[in-house]
C-alpha cells in the first residue's frame, strides 16, 4: 500500500502537531503520524477532552487538539517509520501492515527519550524511568499508596514526582546529582531572585512531603527478584529507602534514528537547524527536542515555524525566530546545568548490566575500544532496542560514539522489510 | 466514567478499565512481563515504547510493546 502527502510529519508530540496543524490550515495535504496509540507525545499522553484538565499545559493541549481536529489533517496512530526506500519515500509498519508514503516536504519532530545509567539492581521490576513511570501513571497504572523514589537530574524530577504525590503516592525521596551550586547559577540565568526559585524548589518538595535533596545520586537498587530498596549517596554518606518504586532517569536525549537515517547533519548531539528550522538535507526540518532538550514552549514553536515553512510562508515563520532563539538559548543552559558528574560513571560492577537486551555486563565491555567492538565481540546494543538505552550510557561511560543508524530503524517483519514498493509518481504542488 | 471489564494476565482476571495500558494492567497484576535472556524478571522500564522491557504476547501475538497497547475486554496477556 502507499500514498503521498505535500508534508509528512513524523511525531505527534506538540512539535509535530504544531507544524502538522499550520501546514493542514495553508491547505497542503498532510499527514501525521506517530508510532503511539494517540497523538500526544510524551507530555500530553493520556490527554483527552474530558481528562486534560486536571494536568498542567492542559490550555496548551486543548487549543492545539481542537485546532488540528479542524484540518483536513490525516492522523496515522500506531505507525511506525521503519526505513526509508528513496529519497522521499518512508515505509511505515503497523500490526504487519506495510505502507510507503511519499512525501514532498518532511518534518521531523522525532521528540526525546530518557537517558538512562546502569547501576546495580536497574533491571529490577519495579524500578523505572522518571518519564517512564510518570508515563505508565498517565497510562493507568494505579499509583495510590505507593512508597517512591525519584532520583537522576533534570527538571523532569520535581514535575513527576508532583504527580505522583497528585496520583496518591508516597514521595519519600526526590534525589538531584546536581550540587546545589550551578543549580542556582542556571536560577540566576532564569530570574532576578534565583534563590527564591531554588526556595521554591525546596518548598515544593517539602508540600509533597519529601525533601529536594541536591548533590545526591543513587548507587544501588536492591531487591530479590523484584526492587525492595534503594540506596543513596550525597559522596560522603549513604543511607537506604524501603519502597515499592524507584523512578531514575539522567534528563533526556533525543531519538536521532529517523534524522541520522535520512542523512541530517548531527552535531554535538543533536539535529543542526537553521533559524527556520531546516535541516542539513533538502526539504526535511526538524523541530522540538530533536534541536535541543527545551520542552513544551520551545516544540511548539519549532514547529509553528517548520509548518510555516512548509507551507512556504517565510513571512509568518520569521516573526517567531527570535522567540525559537531565546528558548534555544534556554536549552543550552539546562544542558550544561544537568551535565552529569563523574560519580556516576563508577556505580557500575563489573557484573552490572550495561546492555539490558542482550545481557551484556559492563565488565564485558571492558576490553572494546569502541562501540562498533562493543556491538560486535559482546553484543553490546544489538538487542531489540537496538541501542536506545545502552547507547547513551555507553557514550557517558566510556566515551565511544554510537551515532549511526542502520535499516530497519526498529524492530520490523522480515516481511515489511522485504515487500514490494508500488510508490506512486511524486506529487506536484 | 469508563467501564470496569476483565482480561487475563497469566490466566488470572484482572479488572481494567478501557484506558489502561496493558503494561500498567501487568505491574498491577504483579506478573513480570518476560524473562530476559539470562532468565531475569522484566517489568515496564521507559514506559515509552523505546526499551522493549515490557514485550509480552498479546492475544496470541508475541513482542507486543505492552505499553503501546491498550487493555480491551476479554484480551489475554501471557508473560514471555
Amino acid at each position: 500500500m502507499s500514498a503521498s502527502f505535500d508534508v509528512i510529519v513524523a511525531g505527534a508530540g506538540p512539535g509535530g502537531i504544531a507544524a502538522a496543524t499550520i501546514a493542514a490550515e495553508a491547505g497542503l495535504h498532510v499527514c501525521l503520524l506517530d508510532d503511539n496509540a494517540k497523538p500526544g507525545g510524551q507530555i500530553w499522553r493520556g490527554f483527552g477532552a474530558d481528562s486534560a484538565r486536571k494536568y498542567p499545559h492542559s490550555h496548551a493541549y486543548l487549543e492545539w487538539s481542537r485546532r488540528l481536529e479542524r484540518t483536513a489533517c490525516e492522523v496515522w496512530s500506531g505507525w511506525q517509520a521503519i526505513d526509508r526506500l528513496e529519497a522521499s519515500t518512508l515505509r511505515l509498519e503497523r500490526d504487519g501492515e506495510v505502507q510507503d508514503l511519499r512525501f514532498h516536504k518532511l518534518i521531523l519532530a522525532t521528540g526525546a527519550r530518557e537517558r538512562f545509567l546502569p547501576f546495580p539492581g536497574w533491571t529490577l521490576p519495579g524500578v523505572m524511568g522518571v518519564g517512564g513511570l510518570q508515563a505508565l501513571v498517565k497510562s493507568g497504572l494505579e499509583a495510590r499508596g505507593k512508597r517512591v523514589v525519584v532520583a537522576g537530574t533534570g527538571p523532569l524530577l520535581l514535575a513527576v514526582a508532583a504527580g505522583l504525590a497528585h496520583a496518591g503516592a508516597k514521595i519519600e525521596g526526590i534525589y538531584e546529582q546536581v550540587d546545589f551550586s550551578r543549580l542556582m547559577k542556571f536560577g540566576l540565568s532564569l530570574a532576578k531572585h534565583p534563590e527564591k526559585l531554588m526556595e521554591g524548589a525546596c518548598y515544593r518538595g517539602k508540600t509533597l512531603g519529601a525533601p529536594y535533596r541536591t548533590g545526591c545520586w543513587v548507587t544501588r537498587a536492591s531487591g530479590s527478584d523484584k526492587f525492595e530498596s534503594v540506596t543513596i549517596t550525597d559522596g560522603r554518606k549513604e543511607w537506604t529507602h524501603t519502597c515499592d518504586w524507584l523512578a531514575c532517569g539522567f534528563h533526556l536525549v533525543p531519538n536521532l534514528e529517523l534524522p541520522h537515517l535520512l542523512g541530517c547533519r548531527v552535531a554535538n548531539g543533536f539535529v543542526v537547524v537553521n533559524r527556520l528550522q531546516q535541516s542539513s538535507m533538502q526539504d526535511i526540518a526538524c523541530a522540538g527536542e530533536l534541536t535541543g532538550i527545551g520542552g513544551l514552549e520551545k516544540a511548539l514553536l519549532e514547529g509553528e515555524v517548520a509548518g510555516w515553512m512548509a507551507a512556504v510562508r517565510k513571512d509568518r515563520a520569521t516573526m517567531l525566530t527570535k522567540r525559537v532563539d531565546r528558548l534555544r538559548k534556554f536549552a543550552r543552559q539546562m544542558e550544561q546545568t544537568f551535565a552529569l558528574r563523574d560519580e556516576l560513571r563508577t556505580l557500575s560492577r563489573p557484573e552490572t548490566l550495561v546492555c539490558r537486551c542482550e545481557g551484556v555486563a559492563h565488565g564485558a565491555l571492558k576490553e572494546c575500544g569502541s562501540w562498533r567492538e562493543a556491538k560486535l565481540l559482546a553484543r553490546c546494543g544489538m538487542g531489540a532496542c537496538q541501542g536506545r538505552v545502552c547507547g547513551a550510557a555507553a557514550e557517558y561511560l566510556y566515551g565511544w560514539q554510537t551515532a549511526g543508524t542502520r535499516p530497519p530503524v526498529f524492530p520490523a517483519a522480515v516481511s515489511t522489510v522485504a515487500a514490494q514498493s508500488d510508490v506512486p509518481e511524486p506529487i506536484h504542488t | 466514567m469508563t467501564e470496569a471489564f476483565t482480561i487475563t494476565v497469566n490466566g488470572r482476571p484482572l479488572l481494567v478499565t478501557e484506558n489502561v495500558s496493558v503494561a500498567a494492567a501487568m505491574m498491577m497484576a504483579n506478573e513480570p512481563c518476560r524473562r530476559s535472556v539470562k532468565g531475569d524478571a522484566r517489568a515496564p522500564f521507559c514506559g515509552m515504547g523505546i526499551c522493549m522491557e515490557c514485550r509480552a504476547t498479546v492475544n496470541g501475538v508475541p513482542h507486543c510493546r505492552t505499553c503501546q497497547v491498550f487493555c480491551s475486554p476479554a484480551m489475554e496477556v501471557v508473560t514471555e
